[in-house]
């Protein structure tokens, strides 16, 4: 009974590591936004760091609805994807090494996608999970779940339903 | 600009043009009256979402309409400025075309004594088919003396 050697951890962090960056380098507005994704194995927390520019009310101060949003969207697109590319990447469909910006899979465009403010978003750094609670080929639901200080105390939570990229072929539009 | 000559349309368009995220957004107030607004966004590489297309980010219009459908609720005459929002569901029609700017109107329908409605559209210089359609609802901050 031989069963193949467990890659060392190193290598197998790193191919996991510079998956998960080249899909959130890619998008401009995640760095214009200082939002960045921290991995546990298949697992991503996104993190909005606190700037000024985020200031929705001057005078509370309080983030903006929009960067809120603009947050939770991210947050679910990158966490969609992701489930797909790990998928890939895992069962070895997917070469981590062959991936480069102009080879990444498309990522999933939002259909509609509804926020929830729960209480003012305070002058500070923020984090959001996504779950993904139903991928399709075509279709796909997320839900966002958005907090600061307390885990158990949401700031902000969001639904969204998204169009899956073509998975045959890259970039074509499904419908 | 056709900005309505009344004082409260100048105080919102001051008060929408300081925030900070809208400012960095490079948003500008083209119009404001009663329970209306329409505010604009140029393109930018910053707002980018993806990367292969250099499509806006929906975030980013979601930012534009969310700022406009408080300004709509700020401006009109049955609200007192300040609002907050307590949810908004926007529905994505078609990609932003690059390079182009993008127009969001407002309109707050209706106003009870807590709670501002709102409808908005995203267009970009197609002004036959919106980017994306938005509803809202936002809070109405009344002075405490106002209870009827």
């Amino acid at each position: 009974m031989n069963r193949p050697r467990p890659e060392p951890v190193q290598v197998v962090k790193e191919r996991r590591d510079r998956a998960l960056e080249l899909l959130v380098k890619g998008v401009p507005y995640a760095r214009f936004m200082g939002i960045e994704f921290d991995r546990r194995g298949d697992e991503l927390t996104a993190i909005m760091h606190y700037d000024e520019k985020l200031i929705g009310n001057p005078f509370l101060p309080a983030l903006h609805g929009g960067a809120i949003a603009s947050f939770l969207e991210m947050t679910a697109i990158i966490g969609l994807s992701w489930q797909t590319l790990w998928d890939d990447i895992e069962s070895g469909r997917t070469a981590a090494e062959d991936l480069s910006p102009e080879t990444m899979p498309r990522l999933p465009k939002t259909i509609d996608f509804t926020v929830d403010y729960l209480r003012a978003g305070l002058p500070r750094d923020a984090y959001a999970r996504a779950r993904v609670n139903r991928s399709g080929r075509r279709y796909a639901s997320v839900h966002v779940e958005a907090w600061q200080d307390n885990r158990d105390k949401l700031f902000a939570q969001a639904t969204g339903h998204f169009l899956m990229p073509s998975r045959n072929g890259n970039g074509a539009r499904v419908g | 600009m056709t900005l309505k000559a009344g004082e409260k349309a100048r105080i919102a368009k001051q008060f929408i043009e300081a925030i900070p995220f809208s400012k960095a957004l490079g948003m500008n107030l083209d119009d404001i009256g009663d329970g209306f607004a329409v505010i604009s966004m140029p393109w930018s590489e910053d707002l980018v979402g993806d990367p292969q297309s250099g499509v806006i980010h929906g975030g980013a219009v979601s930012a534009l309409m969310d700022t406009c459908g408080g300004a709509a609720v700020m401006s009109h005459p049955d609200a007192p400025a300040g609002t907050a929002t307590i949810d908004l569901r926007i529905d994505y029609m078609r990609p932003a075309t690059p390079g182009q700017r993008i127009i969001a109107r407002a309109e707050c329908y209706n106003v009870t004594r807590s709670v501002g409605f709102v409808r908005a559209s995203a267009f970009d210089e197609d002004e036959d088919r919106p980017v994306a359609t938005a509803a809202g609802a936002f809070t109405v901050e009344r002075p405490k003396e106002a209870k009827a």
